[in-house]
C-alpha cells in the first residue's frame, strides 16, 4: 500500500521534473512568461512531492516492513528508531532517493528568489536543475527503486515493484540490518553533509549554463551564487572531516584518511570547488579570469556527477563489494551529457569570456590567487590520475595496479606545502600591484618570529626537516593574519577613534567574507598541525599480552586487565571489551576500554579504539583478537597519534569562518539594493 | 553587452581538437571498464584463452608439475576457484573430491583447483583436511582468476571437451549429484 | 691441578671470545636470536601490501581472514631470514603488482609518475606565459620589468587608504 503510493509519487514527481525542464526551454525560446512560469511552479511542486515520497519511505522503513526489499536490505528489528530513518541514505535506492530530495529542496529555494533583474536566467536554471532531477529521479524509478518488493511466485522469491502473475508478497521475519560501520552517529551526518555539498553545487553550475546559454556573462552569476557557493563548500568540506572522523572513530586503522578512490571522488570536487571559492574574487574584484571561472565550476560539478559514478556504478568496486548495478550505464550516458554539453557551451561562448581589464603584476593578489589555482589544479590532476590509472593499466596491460597513500602522499605533500605558503603570503599583497619589497616589509617581522618558533621546536621536538618546513609555515600563517587583523583594527582604530575592539568588530563586520577567509586560514593552518603530527610522528606497536603484561610505546605503558564478552539481545550485538590501564612513566592516567562489537543480523565486526586523546597527542588503542581463554590473551594494536586534535579543533574553528563569512546580512533587501549599485558602479570603469 | 576587449578570440581549433579527443577518450575508457565491470565472469560461450596453472607439489599430472588447460584437449575439465579462508568453499570441498573419485577412472574428466589469493601452508592444510587428490594450484599473479573475471570464491566453470566454457557455478556446491548432473550433460 | 687449572681458564677466554663474536655477529639480526618474529616487525611490510580481498586497505590493518593468513605467512618469512625486498617480490609474484602500494615502475606504470609532473608543468608553463601577456602593455609602457616600475608608485601606497578604499568599495 505505502510501497506503491511511494513509487507512484516518485513516478509524478520525475513527470512533474520533466515537465518543469520542457516548459522552461519551451518558455524561453518563445520568450512566454506564462510557460516559464509554469515551469517555475512545476519545480516548486517537485518538493512536496517527493518529501512525500521520502515520507512513505521512511514510514515503511520504521515500521519493519520488509517484504519491500530496500527495508530488508538496511534494517532489521533490533535496530534503534533513529537508526532505521538514517538507514534512508544507507543503501543504494534510498540514497538516490535522499539525492533527489535534496535537490528539490535548493532547487525550490532558488526558484523563491527575486528574479526581478535577472529573469532571463530563470528558464535555463530551471532546466538544468530539471534535467539534473530528471536523472537522479529516474534512476530511482527506473532502475534503483526503494519500493521494489518480494513476491513468493511458484514457491521463489523474486523482487518486483508489481505484483507478477498468482504471487502474493513475501515477508521476511527480519531484516539484513544495517552495515554495521554505518550505525555510527558520524555516519548518521556524514552523508548528508557530503550529499548537500554535492547538490548545492548543482545551483551556482546551473547560473552558469544560464550565464553561458544567454550570453549574459558578466559577473552576475557569481555575485548572486555567491554564498551558494560558500554554502555548498562549507557543506563539502564539513562532509569530508566528518567523514574523517568516522573513520578515524569506527574503522579501526589508527588514521582518518586512507586515500581510497571513494574518498578522493568526494575530494575532487573539494579541490575545484575551493579554487572556484578564490578564484571568483578575482572575477569580482578585477574582471578577471571568466573563462577560467567557467572551467572551475563546469569541473566542481562534472566531478561531483562523476565521483557519485565512479563508486556507484561499481567501476571502482571490488571483488567483493555490489557488482552489476543496473545504474550504471544510465549514469554513464548522463555523465557524457553534461559532459559534453557543457563543454560545447563554454567553446562557443568562449570569445565573451574575454577579461575585462589586464594582470598588473606577477605578485599581486590576482596573480598569487592564480597561482593558489595552479596547486589546487596540481593536486586535482594528481588525485585524479590516481584514480584513473588502474583502470588503464586493466585495461591496456590486463594487470592490476594498486596506486595507494605514498604516491599521492609524495605527489601531493609539496602542493600542499606551496599552498601554505601562499596562504601566509597573499594576504599581504595587494589588488592590482605588489611587489617583493612591499611583500618582503610587510612579512619579515612575522618571518623572523615564525623562524624563532621553528629554531626552538628544532631543539625540542623534531629535528624532521619536513616537519620543520611545515611548522614553519604554519606559524607564518598563523602570525601574518593575526598581524593583518591587528593592522586592520589598529588603522581603524587611529581613523574612526574607535577603542580597539570595536574597531575589529567594525572591520570584520564590514569585509565577512575577507575576514571570514583569514579565520578560515587559520582553521586549515591549526588542520595542517594534526596532519603533521599523523603524518610524520605517528607511532605504532602490536602485541599479544596476557592479563597483567604491559606494552611500551613513546612514553605511554599499556596494561591488560580483563576482557569481557557479553551479548545485547535488544540490539543483536555482541560486545567483546577489553579493559586496559594506561601509565605515562610510571603514573597512572587511567583506564581504556577498546572492544569488538559483532553484529549478529549482519554477521561483521565493528572495532571501536579506546582513545585517550590530548592536545599533545592521542593514545588509540585497538582490539585486534582475543583468545577464549583470556589467560592467553589479547592481540592489541596501539597507536600514538600526536597533534592529531589540532585537525578537529582546526575544523570547528573552520565552521566558524565559513559561516561567519557565509552567513546572510542583516537585511536582505538592502544587501541586495547595495549590491547593484557596486554593480552599476563598477561596469562603467572596468569598460573605459 | 559590456565586452570592450577588442580582440575577440575563440578556442583555436588545435585546443577543441585536444579538449574533445581527451573528453571522449575517458569517457571511452570509462565505459569500456564499466563494460567490462557489467559483464560480469566470462559466460558459456566466451572464448576460453589458455593458461598455465603450476601445481602445488606433490600433485603431478603426466609427471609434469604444472599444467595447461590445452593439455586436456578431449577432456572435460572441471576449474574450480577457492581458497582456504573462504567458508563456502569447504561446504563442498569433500563432494567435489568424491565426484572426482568418481570420474577420474574413466579419464574423461579433470577436475582443476586453482587457489585464489592464498597462502601456501594453509593452502595445503586444507587440502590435506578435505583430503583433495585432484590437481590444485596457485593462481600465480591471480592470472587465471582475472581471465575468468571471477566474482569470489567459490566458483566452478566447466569446459566441454572441444575447449567451450558450458556452464558456471557461483558460490558452494550443494551436493555430489549436482555437480554429476552438470558433467553428465557433455558425457555420453 | 695447576695445569689443569689453566686449561679451564683458556677456555673460559676462548669462550667468552667466542661468545662475543657471536653477539657481535648476530647483533644485526635479531631474528636469529628470536626466532618468531615479532608483529611489530611483520606489521613494518604489511604495511606496505594490499590483498586484493580486501582492495585499497593495507595489509596491517585488514581483519580478514585471507589478510590474517598473509601476515603470519610474512611472519613465517622473516623467521626463515627473507629480506623486506624478498617478501615484497614473493607477494608480487604470487598475487600480481596489484599487492604494492604503487605500481612498479616498470612500462606503461611510468605513466603514473610522469604524467601529472608534465601536466603539472605545462599547467605553469600556460599560467606564466598568460602573465605575461596580461602583463605585456605594462612592460612596454615602462620600459624595464614592470614590477620594477611600479615600485615608486608602491612606496607611498598608504595602507590604511588602501583598506578604507577597499571597505568602501564593498559598502
Amino acid at each position: 500500500m505505502f510501497a506503491e503510493f511511494g513509487y507512484g509519487v516518485l513516478l509524478v514527481s520525475l513527470i512533474v521534473a520533466i515537465y518543469s525542464g520542457l516548459a522552461a526551454v519551451y518558455g524561453a525560446m518563445n520568450k512566454s512568461a506564462a510557460l516559464v512560469e509554469s515551469a517555475r511552479r512545476a519545480m516548486l511542486l517537485t518538493f512536496p512531492l517527493i518529501s512525500v515520497a521520502a515520507a512513505a519511505l521512511i514510514y515503511l522503513l520504521i515500521n519493519d516492513h520488509y517484504e519491500v526489499a530496500f527495508v530488508y536490505e538496511v534494517t532489521s528489528r533490533s535496530m534503534p528508531t533513529y537508526l532505521k530513518v538514517t538507514a534512508w541514505w544507507g543503501g543504494q535506492a534510498g540514497s538516490l532517493v535522499f539525492w533527489s530530495w535534496l535537490l528539490a529542496v535548493f532547487t525550490s529555494a532558488v526558484t523563491l528568489r527575486k528574479w526581478d533583474r535577472d529573469i532571463e536566467f530563470l528558464p535555463w536554471v530551471i532546466l538544468v536543475s530539471a534535467i539534473t532531477l530528471t536523472f537522479f529521479l529516474g534512476m530511482t524509478v527506473f532502475f534503483e527503486n526503494p519500493f521494489t518488493r518480494f513476491w513468493l511466485v511458484n514457491g521463489n522469491v523474486e523482487p518486483s515493484m508489481f505484483a507478477p502473475a498468482n504471487a502474493t508478497v513475501f515477508t521476511p521475519q527480519d531484516g539484513q540490518g544495517l552495515n554495521p560501520l554505518l550505525r555510527h552517529p558520524g555516519m548518521v551526518i556524514h552523508p548528508p553533509m557530503l550529499y548537500l555539498g554535492f547538490v548545492s553545487y548543482v545551483i551556482p553550475y546551473a547560473f552558469a549554463m544560464a550565464a553561458l546559454i544567454t550570453g549574459r556573462t558578466d559577473d552576475r552569476w557569481i555575485r548572486i551564487t555567491r554564498r551558494w557557493s560558500l554554502w555548498a563548500w562549507l557543506f563539502l568540506s564539513f562532509g569530508l572531516v566528518l567523514g574523517g572522523r568516522w573513520a578515524y572513530d569506527v574503522l579501526g586503522w589508527g588514521g582518518y584518511w586512507g586515500w581510497d578512490p571513494v574518498e578522493i571522488a568526494a575530494f575532487m570536487p573539494w579541490l575545484t570547488g575551493t579554487a572556484f571559492l578564490h578564484s571568483v574574487m578575482i572575477q569580482e574584484k578585477r574582471g578577471l579570469l571568466k573563462q577560467w571561472n567557467m572551467i572551475l565550476i563546469i569541473l566542481t560539478y562534472a566531478l561531483v556527477i562523476f565521483g557519485t559514478f565512479l563508486t556507484r556504478s561499481g567501476v571502482l568496486s571490488s571483488v567483493h563489494a555490489f557488482a552489476n548495478s543496473p545504474i550504471g550505464p544510465f549514469f554513464m550516458g548522463f555523465v557524457s551529457l553534461t559532459f559534453i554539453v557543457s563543454v560545447a557551451l563554454v567553446i562557443w561562448r568562449w570569445p565573451q569570456l574575454q577579461a575585462e581589464t589586464e594582470m598588473k603584476s606577477m605578485l599581486s593578489r590576482e596573480a598569487l590567487f592564480l597561482l593558489n589555482n595552479l596547486l589546487f589544479m596540481s593536486i586535482l590532476v594528481v588525485c585524479f590520475w590516481g584514480v584513473i590509472f588502474p583502470l588503464i593499466s586493466e585495461l591496456f596491460t590486463g594487470q592490476k595496479v594498486t596506486v595507494g597513500p605514498p604516491f599521492y602522499e609524495r605527489a601531493t605533500s609539496p602542493l600542499f606545502a606551496a599552498l601554505l605558503f601562499l596562504m601566509a603570503v597573499a594576504p599581504l599583497s595587494a589588488w592590482g600591484h605588489s611587489t617583493v619589497q612591499t611583500l618582503g616589509k610587510a612579512i619579515w617581522k612575522s618571518a623572523i618570529a615564525a623562524l624563532a618558533v621553528t629554531v626552538a621546536l628544532f631543539f625540542t621536538y623534531t629535528q624532521n626537516i619536513g616537519a620543520l618546513i611545515g611548522f614553519f609555515l604554519i606559524v607564518l600563517i598563523v602570525l601574518v593574519t593575526f598581524h593583518e587583523f591587528w593592522r586592520g583594527a589598529r588603522a581603524r582604530q587611529k581613523t574612526q577613534g574607535e577603542n580597539f575592539f570595536t574597531a575589529l568588530a567594525r572591520l570584520m563586520g564590514r569585509n565577512r567574507r575577507r575576514y571570514g577567509g583569514y579565520i578560515i586560514h587559520i582553521s586549515m593552518a591549526l588542520m595542517a598541525i594534526g596532519i603533521l603530527g599523523i603524518e610524520i610522528f605517528q607511532k605504532q606497536t602490536q602485541g599479544t599480552l596476557a592479563a597483567g603484561e604491559k606494552l611500551e610505546i613513546a612514553g605511554y605503558t599499556v596494561e591488560y586487565r580483563e576482557l569481557a564478552s557479553w551479548d545485547n539481545q535488544g540490539e543483536g550485538v555482541n560486545y567483546t571489551r577489553a579493559v586496559v590501564n594506561v601509565y605515562e612513566d610510571g603514573i597512572y592516567l587511567g583506564q581504556l576500554t577498546p572492544r569488538i562489537d559483532y553484529y549478529y543480523d549482519s554477521q561483521q565486526n565493528m572495532t571501536i579504539p579506546g582513545n585517550r586523546s590530548t592536545l599533545r597527542d592521542d593514545l588509540y588503542i585497538l582490539l585486534v583478537d582475543w583468545q577464549p581463554v583470556s589467560s592467553i590473551g589479547a592481540t592489541f594494536k596501539i597507536y600514538v597519534n600526536p597533534l592529531v586534535n589540532w585537525l578537529w579543533i582546526g575544523s570547528l574553528l573552520f565552521l566558524v569562518g565559513v559561516i561567519f563569512a557565509a552567513w546572510p546580512d542583516n537585511d536582505p533587501s538592502e544587501e541586495h539594493a547595495r549590491r547593484n549599485i557596486t554593480r552599476d558602479n563598477r561596469q562603467p570603469s572596468a569598460a573605459d | 553587452m559590456i565586452e570592450t576587449t577588442p580582440q575577440k578570440r575563440g578556442v583555436p581549433l588545435w585546443v577543441q581538437i585536444v579538449i574533445w579527443v581527451f573528453l571522449v577518450g575517458l569517457l571511452a575508457l570509462v565505459g569500456v571498464i564499466l563494460g567490462k565491470r557489467q559483464q560480469g565472469t566470462v559466460q558459456p560461450g566466451d572464448a576460453i584463452p589458455d593458461f598455465t596453472l603450476p601445481l602445488f607439489s606433490g600433485y603431478e599430472y603426466e609427471g609434469k608439475s604444472e599444467v595447461k588447460l590445452s593439455d586436456f584437449e578431449g577432456k572435460l575439465v572441471v576449474l574450480n576457484f577457492w581458497a582456504s579462508w573462504c567458508k563456502p568453499c569447504e561446504q563442498e570441498a569433500a563432494e567435489l573430491e568424491e565426484a572426482w573419485k568418481f570420474y577420474e577412472p574413466g579419464g574423461e574428466v579433470i577436475f582443476l583447483g586453482v587457489d585464489y589469493v592464498d597462502t601456501e601452508p594453509e593452502a595445503r592444510a586444507y587440502l590435506k583436511k578435505f583430503g583433495i587428490t585432484f590437481f590444485n594450484g596457485p593462481d600465480m599473479g591471480t592470472k587465471i582468476s582475472q581471465l575468468f573475471r571471477i566474482r569470489g570464491v567459490p566458483e566452478t566453470y566447466f569446459i566441454d571437451q572441444n575447449g567451450a566454457l558450458y556452464y558456471v557455478k557461483i558460490g558452494p556446491f550443494l551436493s555430489v549429484d549436482e555437480i554429476k548432473s552438470i558433467i553428465d550433460q557433455k558425457l555420453q | 691441578m695447576n695445569k689443569r687449572k689453566l686449561q679451564i681458564t683458556n677456555y673460559g677466554v676462548l669462550a667468552f671470545a667466542l661468545a662475543l663474536l657471536l653477539a657481535g655477529l648476530f647483533a644485526g639480526s635479531a631474528f636469529a636470536q628470536d626466532n618468531t618474529p615479532t608483529d611489530d616487525e611483520v606489521n613494518v611490510i604489511a604495511k606496505q601490501l594490499y590483498c586484493p580481498v580486501c582492495e585499497n586497505t593495507p595489509l596491517d590493518v585488514c581483519p580478514t581472514e585471507a589478510c590474517r593468513q598473509w601476515r603470519e605467512l610474512i611472519r613465517s618469512q622473516l623467521a626463515e631470514g627473507m629480506t623486506e625486498d624478498q617478501i615484497k617480490q614473493y607477494f608480487v609474484d604470487n598475487y600480481g603488482a596489484r599487492v604494492l602500494a604503487e605500481p612498479p615502475r616498470t612500462g606503461l606504470n611510468w605513466l603514473v609518475y610522469l604524467l601529472p609532473p608534465a601536466i603539472i608543468l605545462l599547467g605553469a608553463f600556460f599560467l606564466f606565459r598568460s602573465f605575461r601577456e596580461w602583463t605585456k602593455p605594462k612592460v612596454e609602457a615602462t620600459g624595464v620589468g614592470g614590477e620594477r616600475g611600479e615600485t615608486s608608485s608602491l612606496k607611498k601606497d598608504d595602507y590604511v587608504a588602501r583598506l578604507e578604499e577597499e571597505l568602501k568599495k564593498r559598502k
